[in-house]
């Protein structure tokens, strides 16, 4: 009897529409594009002011066009959802052992929603908002 | 005594006969299963009665030999952890397990993941040998609740049947056996991790794993991959921070 294995390769570009937590994880790392955009745009920001008064102006008040706002939206939505998975994650990452048993994960995932609530307050206060 | 409620199952199985076929094709199936009847019960029916050129594997029926693991509509599960009544009224697609050579029918080659495990070190390596007259190896119950988890491993390879990542490069050591490692690890008793770090820590160890996370969705004995990827991935990076940029750190 003659051993013949037959291999089935998997479709280099479109895998992950075979199951849905595929797509859920791709929608995840897409969200990545949006953070590096806006990570781009504030470095685009700070030698735009390192320019000059009248450069950072320019830049500010393209700020305000309609498809800056767009973009601010899309990105602010994108980091939303990339923050929420990590933080939803972060148990697996790092379990904190208390004797014999582990510490919840909504603790370990609240823990972090804290922690980005007060550096949020604490880089609006440094801002001035306050 | 209520009449047992009887399902009329629609099987969709890959066959592949590697003496005739150069491709697999579906073989359409139908038959009357009582309502709690799995998966499994519904093939043996089919081999019993309908086809007896039908292979595929299985043994304990209980979900705990993992051998019965095939892709039932698309997703990796053991068929005899997989109610028929879940799928009524729908064609159930039965395939082997994906990512790996399909020997026959939904008989699946596991030589690659075999060969992957034992590279792993899946076993104690002991700190430091000692005569048995000196007794056994303790352990605390917080000691063995650190890697006990991950011991339930039936190395049934769901896990890389679910893993797009193996799928798409079959060096990766894949989800079992990183797990195995990861246990072996963590476990008081052992003094292994060095040699283990050789497969763990590189490409085709955890850092092709790209956290998809299905490895752990898929799990039948809920053991969670990933997460031992991910702690593997840290206490790595760590290794090679000491190692590379703390002054003495690679003594």
């Amino acid at each position: 009897m003659s051993r013949r294995p037959l291999v089935r390769e998997v479709p280099p570009t479109s895998w992950y529409f075979h199951r849905p937590t595929y797509l859920r994880y791709m929608s995840r790392e897409i969200t990545c594009i949006f953070v590096a955009a806006y990570c781009v745009l504030l470095v685009v920001g700070l030698q735009r002011l390192a320019a000059g008064p009248a450069a950072y102006e320019a830049f500010l008040l393209g700020l305000k066009s309609a498809d800056s706002i767009v973009f601010h939206l899309l990105a602010l939505a994108a980091s939303v959802y990339h923050a929420a998975t990590w933080f939803g994650a972060t148990h697996k990452a790092m379990p904190i052992q208390i004797g014999e048993n582990f510490v919840q994960p909504g603790v370990i995932s609240g823990a972090h929603y804290v922690v980005w609530l007060v550096l949020s307050f604490v880089i609006l206060y440094l801002a001035g908002v306050f | 005594m209520t009449p047992m409620k009887e399902l009329r199952v629609q099987l969709e199985v890959l066959r592949y006969n590697p003496d005739t076929d150069t491709e697999a094709h579906f073989q359409r199936y139908e038959l009357t299963c009582p309502e709690e009847w799995v998966v499994l019960d519904a093939l043996n029916t089919v081999k019993a009665e309908i086809d007896p050129t039908l292979n595929y594997r299985w043994s304990c029926h209980m979900a705990v030999c993992g051998s019965c693991g095939m892709m039932i509509n698309g997703t990796p599960k053991l068929s005899c952890h997989t109610f028929l009544r879940d799928y009524e009224g729908t064609v159930i697609r039965v395939e082997p397990l994906a990512h790996f050579p399909i020997e026959r029918d939904l008989v699946t080659a596991p030589d690659d993941f075999m060969e992957k495990l034992k590279r792993v070190k899946p076993y104690i390596i002991p700190k430091e040998k000692k005569p048995i007259s000196e007794g056994e190896y303790k352990q605390t119950p917080a000691q063995l609740m650190k890697f006990r988890q991950y011991s339930m491993c039936i190395n049934c390879m769901l896990c890389y049947a679910a893993c797009p990542e193996y799928g798409l490069t079959p060096s990766f050591i894949g989800p079992a056996a990183l797990t195995l490692a990861h246990r072996y690890n963590l476990d008081s008793r052992d003094g292994g991790r060095k040699e283990r770090q050789e497969v763990v820590a590189t490409h085709e160890g955890v850092w092709e794993c790209t956290f998809v996370g299905a490895c752990s969705e898929a799990c039948p004995a809920h053991v969670d991959p990933a997460s031992a990827l991910q702690q593997m991935k840290i206490t790595s990076s760590i290794d090679w921070i000491v190692e590379h940029l703390i002054p003495g750190g690679n003594k």
